[in-house]
């Protein structure tokens, strides 16, 4: 506030007027113009968020309302057939794809979160100074592996090696994504939790320590607890990374439209982490460069969009009103 | 997705491009010694071909670079649609309704030139003791609703490997994908759900290389050592024909489908001489080369 005080007393001033009058209208235009600039920054991500929805909307909703078409809303949900481009009978039911895009996320955190969190504990907290750099340079690394990279070792290293462990008969499945995919999201969970470790001030841990806490219960008992903001953050950014990946799950997951909890003979499938599916960033990958502009098929993939963004959009929202509540409460 | 771009420029190239420029400014003629582009965009199957044609064509004329990219059939089909490229390179037909594009677009219909064959193979992984398989039995483990999804099924062992037939396939808008409907599965058939669709001609080799119980159908240029290519025949009890280029010339193979260059109904004299150049035995000389099989000369 101080600042906005001052400048507004010294507007006031005759020395000050003295000092605008001397300035040349060149250097006041530039000013001028560099706070357009800047006010243009502010509302340029506005802008852009509304031009993505207009243009979304604009491809993909008219296929709603069209008149001769095989699609259907109940049917684009409910059904697994996904035949686009079929000669006879053109389907276009989304179901196998959500159920691939669920199970191949909620495995990759399974298998994330604990490793993450545990990651950013140790480095936040029991770690000298020397190895806590050398780790994050190493955990940062992990980020830098373009998502093509990391669906080529799914394709020829991770695939063999599942094969051959787990004696299944595809190594393209749910797993061989998962563990992919908390790879990818790794980096970024571990970088946020760390931070918010760091941010519980040093008083908790020294209050706890002076009570007599070992260092499991201090951690336990007073800083996670007290990070529990920042580690659910963390953990929704690693959730919306794992849900938005696309080139990596298109090779690795095998791509193929399946519902992995069922067995052919109707039961449910323990080993439904072994079923090959296919997610729907990586449908969209594969067929929009292909299909005719403005046809169903096309529009239908815009859908997909559409759907990933409200996706995305709860996940971000819940997160905001979970931390939000929880910062009420402290 | 594999998309590969080569571009062919010859150091000459800027220099040419001024003193053209210079020449255009002067008020003469166009020089001939331009250098004239041909854009090629198109299918995956024929990317290797269409990229050693336009390697090859730098020796023989110079002041024409053709710029080669893949992509897919369909890619190349919606530039060619879009006007963005001279020559689509497709594995399949033009369908009636992109030809019906075409028309409305260039006022006539796209140009076909046939430039070579594929033979597509059907890769089983080396440890497979099957050696043969027909049509019959293919659209039987593809179609939609088809009776064969165990490898018992068609009597085969492979020890110590899942009994489940792994199917291979490509992503629905691929022009290998239409083909091997067309041919195997039936045109009005689908395929049966829950097939591993990969993204790229090599992506099935290389799926069908690492799994066992596999079986995947991809052009034969991109056969490796590490994987089994299956003699084909039609039904059950015709005899099975291993896939050559005799056999594919002849026709008895029974699965290879013919490669097309289409363009606009006008084009350039440089895009025509080109064409002209690939039908050539000059030009046939390289699709043997690349593992395809070239037109019967006659």
């Amino acid at each position: 506030m101080e600042w906005r005080v001052r400048l507004r007393t010294g507007r006031m001033l005759p020395k000050d007027e003295k000092m605008r009058a001397k300035r040349s209208i060149w250097k006041v235009a530039v000013e001028k113009g560099i706070e357009v600039v800047i006010h243009l920054c502010g509302i340029s991500a506005i802008v852009f968020v509304f031009g993505i929805l207009f243009f979304l909307a604009r491809e993909g909703l008219p296929l709603l309302w069209k008149e001769d078409t095989t699609f259907s809303i109940s049917k684009f949900f409910g059904s697994t057939e996904w035949y686009p481009t079929s000669m006879a009978n053109k389907r276009y039911g989304i179901f196998a794809l959500i159920v691939g895009s669920a199970s191949v996320v909620t495995l990759a955190m399974v298998i994330a979160v604990p490793f993450a969190i545990g990651a950013a504990v140790f480095v936040s907290e029991f770690c000298g100074p020397k190895i806590k750099e050398t780790l994050k340079v190493i955990i940062e690394l992990l980020a830098a592996i373009p998502s093509i990279v990391w669906g080529f070792i799914g394709l020829t290293v991770i695939s063999p090696l599942v094969i051959k462990v787990f004696h299944v008969p595809v190594g393209l499945n749910v797993f061989n994504a998962a563990f992919i995919l908390a790879l990818m999201a790794m980096p970024i969970m571990v970088s946020i939790g760390e931070d918010a470790l760091k941010a519980v001030p040093d008083g908790f841990r020294e209050a706890a320590v002076a009570l007599g806490a070992t260092r499991w219960q201090m951690i336990h008992r007073v800083l996670l607890p007290a990070a529990k903001n920042g580690l659910l953050a963390a953990v929704l950014l690693g959730v919306g990374r794992a849900v938005g990946e696309t080139m990596a799950v298109l090779m690795a997951t095998g791509h193929a439209i399946n519902i992995p909890f069922v067995t052919s003979d109707g039961e449910f499938n323990w080993l439904w982490m072994f079923e090959s599916v296919r997610t729907l960033t990586a449908t969209i990958a594969a067929e929009l460069g292909e299909t005719g502009q403005g046809s169903d098929h096309y529009r239908v993939l815009f859908l997909l969009g559409i759907l990933l963004l409200s996706i995305t959009f709860i996940i971000n929202f819940t997160a905001d009103v979970i931390v939000k509540g929880i910062r009420k409460q402290i | 997705m594999t998309t590969t771009i080569k571009r062919m420029t010859s150091p000459g190239v800027s220099l040419g491009l001024i003193a053209a420029l210079g020449l255009g400014l002067s008020g003469c003629k166009r020089n001939t010694s331009d250098q004239l582009t041909i854009q090629n965009i198109g299918s995956d199957t024929m990317v290797n071909l269409a990229q050693a044609w336009a390697e090859a064509y730098q020796a023989v004329e110079p002041a024409v670079s053709v710029e080669v990219s893949g992509g897919g059939s369909g890619i190349g089909v919606a530039a060619l649609l879009n006007g963005t490229c001279e020559i689509a390179n497709s594995s399949r037909h033009l369908e009636a309704e992109e030809m019906e594009k075409a028309k409305t677009r260039y006022g006539a219909e796209a140009k076909e030139l046939l430039v070579g064959y594929d033979a597509l193979a059907i890769y089983v992984h080396a440890s497979n003791p099957l050696e043969h398989i027909s049509v019959e039995e293919l659209s039987e483990i593809y179609r939609e609703g088809g009776s064969v999804n165990k490898w018992s099924d068609i009597g085969v062992q492979i020890p110590g490997v899942p009994d489940e037939i792994v199917r291979v396939s490509r992503q629905n808008n691929s022009g290998t994908y239409h083909y091997f409907r067309e041919a195997v599965v039936g045109k009005q058939a689908d395929f049966k759900p829950g097939s591993r669709d990969m993204n790229g001609s090599k992506d099935v080799v290389s799926l069908v290389e690492s799994t066992p119980g596999a079986i995947g159908y991809s052009g034969i240029g991109y056969r490796t050592d590490k994987v089994k290519v299956l003699n084909v025949s039609k039904t059950k009890s015709d005899p099975a024909i291993v896939p050559t280029i005799e056999t594919t010339l002849d026709k008895t193979y029974p699965i290879a489908r013919p490669m097309y260059f289409y363009t606009p109904p006008d084009v350039a004299s440089h895009v025509t001489k080109y064409m002209e150049w690939v039908v050539s035995p000059e030009g046939q000389k390289i699709v043997a080369e690349k593992g395809y099989v070239p037109l019967e000369l006659r």
